[in-house]
């Protein structure tokens, strides 16, 4: 090895021009798209002099609230990346056959790691922890989180993840083995590029920042609820992300087990999941499912709490058989844990253990269709009001349902022998995650809108965007549930048989269908952020809403709420409202206090700063560059922790100020349905 | 390779549970369905007609029906699943008629090699049984996991390297059917699809005795040629030299398979299955 080689591998490890695609024009393109995008947003946020209240409003904020937002629109971003992918892969499988398409293997294979790696981890995760962010507090009657900061800091992990993955597009490769990377094809041997390594570490460095959020909501469910807020007077929603977060701080660092020890293989020579020196690769399919079982259960549980909220709010009524959808949500929350097997039935385990996993498997199915009949019975005897966030909850159900039933047939060991890993488990997890998660974030996203930003959500491209979603899932996945049964497996970049392919061809139509309900989501976007004024709403009320999110204004001050509310029973503000209506008036003169809040704090964005810096230079191997990020996310931390002042205080006449303009905002409401 | 179109006993239970369990939850879900989109109708804000009752938000008889249903269906699914998988346990044997055929498969990069000890014989891409027949898999693969699966005969299972699975299938119908790698193992995984011959059980010794004669020869060297990464687009045949092969392979007494070879390209190797075409 030359002399100047030595040097720059000194300096730069294994990154060398050759590590961008100058010979692909697609990722090439599409980076590049990327990066004028973010360049140009970036110049004019500065030219428009808009960095200094980015930064102090919402880059170092530490109000759960707008860290909810970025959450969400970290989600709302990577679904576009995600999405992109899928359009890709429904067109190279239309036109994939007997022919190789338009994407060649090694580019394909990235691709479908790339799409399902994302829409788990930086979709639906960001989505569902930035919805639990943005209420939960709110709906326990309290100011914050437990630990604010560390919220931020979870965020901005998070998006360091997200950047990583999409780096990959441009310099060097992203992972080509599939979303749970399985040895050993993911082992050194096989996959000697930096796909792999891209992959592993920017799921360890947004692990750490799911793992600190779920612990913070944990923490916050059980130790912050306001003045009579027990744990049976809860919102639906707060169970379930109880639920949720209980599952995440047990079931990530399992996650983080099984990546370091793949990643000790890849980089240290180590044997865990090689096939020399007695790796083994049924152990990584045992630990990432013991993770990846619990963590669909992490995605959905959430979404069945705000499925509760709404069916609830737009019936009119409370929640049918509360403490069943409680002991429902628990029930999940353990089981789900005990089923992990059943992802490999087809491993060669004896049927006593395959059948025991398969019955474990199906019996999650009781709490789940208890809790599809109490959303039913909520319904009984309501008044329905089909406004969007409503469509997505009846959607939701008949679809589910669907994609229960398709989930306890691949729960059969027998039929599971002829499913497992054909096209119709591919329709059956989109079938719950599009049909469950994401239809939840969708209902969530419609709901809680304008309690986040003050105005509501076009009704009229809302219900568009239902309508092209709900019938572009159908037709795209309908047809894979029958091209699995034709036999036809999953990740084929091409094949010859011709059965398939008239399915293949519906299946890119549905797709189509499914993007014009994602445009109608942008344009209702769009369109409700110009017509803003006439869509306020004033009273922060908009829905009738029952819980105690709705008791303040609309976005709410940053300490939520000028005196914590005593809760007296479940449906918390709905019992205030029929009070308050029973003797014409919302409140006495109240004697306001001093709040203190936590303090803004750049700790989370430059933790995530350094370890971006620290991550990037692993996935190459650059050592000094590991070292100086490593040190600098210490001491960010470091700095954090030496703080001298971490709250600040909201003097009383301030909040006396802001909650008046509330209080006669709401005193009219009640005069004008008194007046009704 | 439809699946309700079973070809031998295996598949045929295989399709019959999974069509039976299908039918068993649609008699609770079509119901339940079409009561979702009648409430939602009928309970609509706008129809005057549908009585109010916003206090009817628990019954206990109410809760009693909705975990028995779903309980109910699934106990009886559950006796499905547990008699159903010791029924059709893969490693156990599926009788036929005249002597079983043992065969050895192993999943190599990117191609499926099935060795048949008992006939000296062995062949890529292609498997030929006698149709009627016990068949007796041993599976091992040569590098990453794959899963072994001719969807009209039934039960698939994995391949991993250092190991050795076991599957019993039988064919009953002469004809041609198509199998397939159903777990992805690379740039080459879609052309690990691999064409299966049931042949009459008269015919099968005559086609052991032509392959037989076959020129080319699989040993250890051949063999080591054969996995290295790679798309087979014809049909080879071989003699097969040690009958002992399988083992020396599932006890790693010959090596894995390579991955792909490192070119200058550090961060985006290249790999045969791309070069092939």
């Amino acid at each position: 090895m030359p002399a100047g080689r030595t040097v720059e591998a000194t300096m730069l490890g294994k990154l060398d021009w050759s590590a961008i695609p100058f010979d692909q024009p697609i990722p090439l393109i599409a980076g590049a798209v990327v990066l004028v995008a973010i360049l140009g947003v970036l110049i004019w946020v500065v030219v428009k002099g808009h960095l200094p209240y980015l930064w102090h409003e919402w880059i170092t904020s530490v109000d759960h609230k707008r860290i909810g937002v970025m959450y969400i629109l970290l989600a709302s971003v990577m679904l576009l990346r995600g999405g992109s992918d899928a359009i890709m892969m429904r067109i190279q499988q239309a036109v994939a056959y007997q022919s190789q398409g338009y994407l060649p293997p090694e580019h394909y294979n990235q691709i479908f790691s790339a799409h399902g790696t994302i829409m788990i981890f930086f979709v639906a995760m960001p989505f569902v922890i930035g919805l639990m962010n943005l209420v939960v507090p709110l709906q326990l009657g309290v100011r914050d989180v437990a630990f604010p900061t560390l919220n931020s800091v979870g965020f901005w992990l998070t998006a360091t993840g997200a950047l990583l993955v999409n780096l990959s597009l441009v310099i060097g490769e992203f992972a080509r083995t599939g979303w749970l990377a399985f040895p050993p094809l993911s082992g050194l041997s096989y996959s000697p590029g930096v796909g792999v390594d891209y992959y592993a570490w920017s799921l360890q460095i947004s692990g750490v920042g799911t793992l600190v959020a779920g612990i913070n909501l944990v923490t916050t469910v059980l130790k912050l609820r306001t003045r009579g807020m027990n744990y049976l007077r809860m919102p639906m929603f707060c169970w379930t992300t109880l639920a949720s977060n209980l599952l995440i701080v047990a079931a990530f660092p399992i996650l983080t087990a099984t990546l370091a020890m793949l990643l000790l293989d890849r980089y240290l020579g180590f044997h865990f999941f090689t096939n020399e020196a007695g790796g083994n690769v049924m152990m990584f399919m045992n630990l990432i499912w013991a993770w990846g079982h619990p963590e669909v259960y992490i995605l959905v549980l959430p979404a069945f709490g705000i499925f509760s909220e709404v069916v609830s709010t737009f019936s009119g009524k409370a929640l049918f058989g509360y403490r069943s959808m409680v002991l429902a949500t628990m029930a999940i929350c353990v089981i789900s844990f005990m089923v992990w097997l059943h992802h490999f039935f087809t491993m060669g385990a004896g049927p006593d253990v395959n059948a025991i996993f398969g019955i474990a498997s199906m019996i999650i199915a009781v709490p789940t269709g208890v809790k599809i009949y109490n959303w039913l019975f909520t319904m009984y005897g309501g008044r329905i009001r089909f406004a969007t966030p409503m469509l997505w909850a009846v959607g939701f159900m008949v679809t589910f349902i669907i994609g229960g039933l398709t989930g306890v047939l691949v729960a059969v060991p027998p039929a599971d022998f002829m499913l497992h890993n054909s096209m119709f488990l591919v329709a059956h997890f989109h079938n719950v995650i599009i049909g469950g998660v994401l239809f939840g974030a969708f209902a969530g996203f419609e709901y809680w809108f304008p309690k986040a930003f003050g105005f509501r959500l076009d009704e009229r491209w809302g219900k568009l965007a239902f309508w092209f979603t709900f019938l572009g899932f159908y037709v795209t996945f309908m047809p894979l549930y029958v091209a699995g049964m034709l036999g036809m497996t999953r990740r084929l970049q091409h094949y010859d048989v011709a059965a398939w392919r008239p399915w293949m061809l519906v299946a890119a139509a549905g797709m189509a269908v499914l993007t014009i309900g994602v445009i109608c989501q942008i344009m209702q976007l769009v369109v409700s952020i110009r017509n803003r004024e006439a869509l306020r709403d004033r009273t922060g009320d908009p829905w009738d809403g029952r819980s105690l999110e709705w008791a303040t204004s609309s976005p709410p001050p940053v300490f939520n709420f000028a005196f914590s509310p005593d809760v007296r029973g479940e449906d918390a503000y709905w019992d205030m409202k029929t009070h308050a209506r029973q003797q014409s008036l919302e409140h006495e003169v109240p004697e306001y206090h001093d709040i203190e809040m936590p303090r803004n704090s750049p700790t989370g964005f430059v933790c995530a700063f350094f370890a971006t810096i620290m991550g990037f230079a692993l996935i190459w191997h650059i050592w000094w560059m590991v070292i100086l990020g490593g040190i600098g996310a210490f001491a960010t931390f470091v700095v954090f922790a030496w703080r001298d002042h971490d709250e600040y205080v909201i003097p009383a006449e301030e909040v006396a100020r802001i909650d008046r303009i509330n209080l006669e905002e709401r005193r009219s409401l009640v005069s004008m349905a008194g007046a009704l | 390779m439809n699946l309700l179109d079973p070809q031998g006993p295996v598949a045929t239970a295989n399709s019959t549970i999974l069509v039976d369990s299908v039918f068993i939850m649609l008699a609770i879900v079509v119901p339940t369905i079409i009561a979702i989109l009648a409430f939602a109708f009928w309970f609509r804000a706008s129809n005057t007609k549908a009585r109010f009752q916003p206090d009817f938000v628990y019954s206990g008889r109410v809760e009693m029906v909705v975990w028995a249903i779903p309980a109910l269906t699934v106990i009886l699914l559950g006796g499905v699943a547990w008699i159903g998988s010791h029924q059709l346990d893969p490693a156990a044997p599926v009788p036929g008629t005249g002597s079983p055929v043992r065969i050895q498969a192993v999943s190599l990069d990117w191609k499926w090699l099935f060795i048949y000890p008992d006939q000296r014989i062995a062949t890529v891409n292609t498997l030929t049984v006698p149709a009627g027949a016990e068949l007796n898999f041993q599976l091992t693969s040569s590098s990453v996991m794959n899963v072994f699966f001719i969807p009209q005969l039934g039960s698939m299972i994995y391949t991993m390297n250092g190991m050795v699975t076991k599957l019993n299938l039988r064919a009953d119908n002469e004809g041609k059917l198509q199998g397939l790698s159903a777990h992805f193992s690379g740039d080459g995984f879609p052309d690990m699809m691999f064409d299966v011959n049931v042949i009459s059980p008269l015919a099968f010794p005559d086609w052991v005795a032509t392959t037989a004669k076959s020129d080319a020869v699989l040993n250890e060297e051949s063999y080591t040629k054969l996995m290295q990464q790679g798309i087979e687009r014809g049909r080879p045949t071989y003699r097969l030299e040690d009958p002992r092969l399988f083992d020396l392979i599932a006890t790693q007494h010959i090596p894995p398979g390579p991955g792909p070879e490192l070119l200058s390209d550090a961060g985006r190797p290249h790999s045969g299955g791309h070069d092939a075409r």
